[in-house]
């Protein structure tokens, strides 16, 4: 197959690509875009496998068999639950791969007579910096989501300092190949490095914090393709890698927005840090009362709307199913209930909206936070399910706040909030929320899960 | 073409596929942002083009040809994976209730 032609081909892939990126503008139409992109993939494979023509066609084969065959059964066994982890690890290896090819090419293009045009070896090293963090970044990222770690921020000594000189080091080692020095080690020395610091990097960022982090790693990997592009001179590989990349910096952006901080900030701020030491709840004056489930029950049964706030905390205890049971009962008499949904809550962009769409929830009845919060004040009682940073109303009242200034949900201006917590210990974020003492907060404690059972039938013996 | 000429058309695209990234991700609404990532996270699968090149090229060293072996099993673990998991999603957003079976 000739250049042209299979240029060609590419770009009817990259059209395919962008039309999956738009459909996905409408729940309506998105699942159709999703394999319309497929078709785009499939279509790509097809085209270089007929340009690579016999050479290795069967290990090209077995390798995609053993990735495809791994990558089919994992996708479809998980839960929806797992979502994030496995996210994190798709992400991973695709920015593993292009680290690879990096380290391929550089074996290639270093025995030819000169030394590799500089363009070329920028792109390589760029591609094995951006691709070996993102490998190794995500791999702790679903080491962290999926408990493998510990989910709270860890922090060791030094810690700036050592990663700045980590990341400086690697930099370095790349900066001296584009200078023209010869040797694959330093390739070797930048992707070694490279992989350190993405450890390091999210191994301090706490689980709140994980879906600036998660989309950060994605935005990365597309970064690490768009270079490998540069290095095979591949167009399909430059423009997929860069809507990739541009969309998941933009989406970064926002979700960095949503928390009313900036990336810098999530990345080196060590979220968390900074009340872990302080004790639970030691800021807080006031009295928390404790309710039981026939209590909220009756407040549940005859009200007029009911909005649901779900947080990580439904996640864990995959609750989604036994929330959407409690709010179909409280429809059937007659209860108008929606949910609440924060940009953040949970530990990836839009997260519970997936959850909820699982357990069958119809797509109208899920509230983005300015919608959400035009509403509170004609609601009678607020369901919070397991969310804690996300309704904090120091995040508008406190100065000293960790999260002040971060847009919330404004629950405390309904009725009343039933808030179903596990027990009084803060979130993730470690940091006290004076919504759990206010005079119209009723806490429900025990599992997600559990509570919304007792809840949902406690309503039905009314 | 020469190598600055092709060069220059590649910036010129990458910097188009910045923009239209851009573009085309602002009208996604949050209520899609999960899909929004899985969906992206399948289309950078497109390093398996890449990896695929790599292994297939002819006079390989035995180096070559494990680095490239291994691209291609994680390449195409992105691209399954990540079409899989978003089709699982989105599959589930529906506008009105169904009767759960």
């Amino acid at each position: 197959m000739s250049t042209n032609l299979s240029n060609l081909l590419y770009l009817v892939t990259i059209v395919t690509f962008i039309l999956a990126l738009r459909f996905l503008s409408n729940p309506a139409h998105a699942r159709r875009g999703n394999q319309i992109g497929a078709a785009g993939m499939l279509l790509a494979i097809v085209v270089t496998w007929i340009k690579v023509g016999t050479t290795s066609w069967w290990a090209i084969a077995i390798g995609m068999l053993i990735g495809g065959g791994f990558g089919a059964v994992a996708a479809r066994k998980v839960k929806m639950t797992a979502m994030p982890q496995m996210v994190a690890l798709f992400n991973g290896v695709g920015g593993g791969a292009a680290a690879l090819i990096s380290l391929a090419e550089l074996h290639r293009i270093l025995p030819e007579a000169g030394a590799p045009k500089e363009d070329i070896s920028v792109a390589i090293v760029l591609s094995a910096l951006i691709g070996s963090i993102s490998f190794s970044g995500s791999m702790i990222a679903f080491a962290k989501l999926q408990e493998l770690i510990g989910g709270r921020p860890i922090t060791y000594p030094a810690q700036k300092l050592g990663n700045a000189l980590l990341f400086g080091a690697s930099v370095a080692a790349g900066a001296v190949l584009v200078a023209g020095v010869q040797d694959e080690w330093l390739l070797w020395l930048l992707i070694g490095g490279a992989a350190l610091f993405g450890v390091l990097f999210v191994l301090p960022i706490g689980g709140a914090d994980m879906p600036v982090v998660i989309s950060l790693l994605n935005a990365f990997t597309g970064l690490a393709v768009a270079a490998g592009g540069f290095e095979l001179e591949n167009n399909v590989l430059i423009v997929a890698g860069m809507l990739v990349g541009a969309s998941g910096t933009l989406l970064t952006l926002m979700m960095a927005r949503a928390m009313n901080r900036s990336v810098a900030n999530v990345i080196f701020g060590a979220f968390g840090q900074i009340q872990a030491g302080a004790g639970t709840m030691s800021g807080t004056d006031g009295t928390v009362r404790p309710t039981t489930a026939d209590d909220v029950a009756v407040m549940l049964a005859y009200a007029h709307k009911v909005v649901v706030v779900p947080g990580y905390g439904m996640a864990v205890a995959q609750a989604q199913h036994d929330v959407r049971a409690l709010a179909d009962l409280l429809e059937s008499r007659g209860v108008e209930v929606t949910y609440a949904i924060h940009p953040v809550a949970g530990r990836m962009p839009g997260h519970m909206n997936v959850l909820l769409a699982e357990a069958n929830v119809p797509y109208p009845a899920l509230k983005e936070m300015d919608e959400a919060n035009n509403e509170f004040s004609r609601t009678d009682v607020s369901l919070v399910i397991g969310a804690n940073d996300v309704v904090n109303p120091d995040a508008r009242n406190n100065q000293g706040s960790p999260i002040y200034g971060m847009p919330i949900l404004n629950v405390d201006k309904s009725q009343a909030v039933v808030v179903l917590k596990r027990s009084m210990n803060p979130g993730f974020a470690g940091i006290d929320n004076p919504l759990f003492v206010e005079p119209n907060t009723m806490m429900l404690f025990g599992d997600a899960k559990e509570s919304v059972a007792k809840l949902t039938a406690a309503v039905k013996a009314l | 073409m020469s190598h600055t000429t092709l060069l220059v058309f590649e910036l010129t695209i990458l910097v188009l596929a910045i923009f239209l990234g851009f573009e085309v991700i602002s009208k996604v609404p949050a209520l899609l942002h999960t899909p929004l990532m899985s969906g992206t996270n399948a289309i950078h699968g497109i390093v398996i083009v890449g990896a695929m090149i790599v292994l297939g090229q002819p006079d390989k060293s035995a180096f070559t040809w494990i680095v490239g072996f291994v691209a291609v099993v994680l390449a195409s673990a992105n691209v399954v994976g990540g079409f899989v998991v978003t089709d699982r999603m989105l599959e589930m957003f529906k506008k009105k209730p169904t009767k759960p079976e």
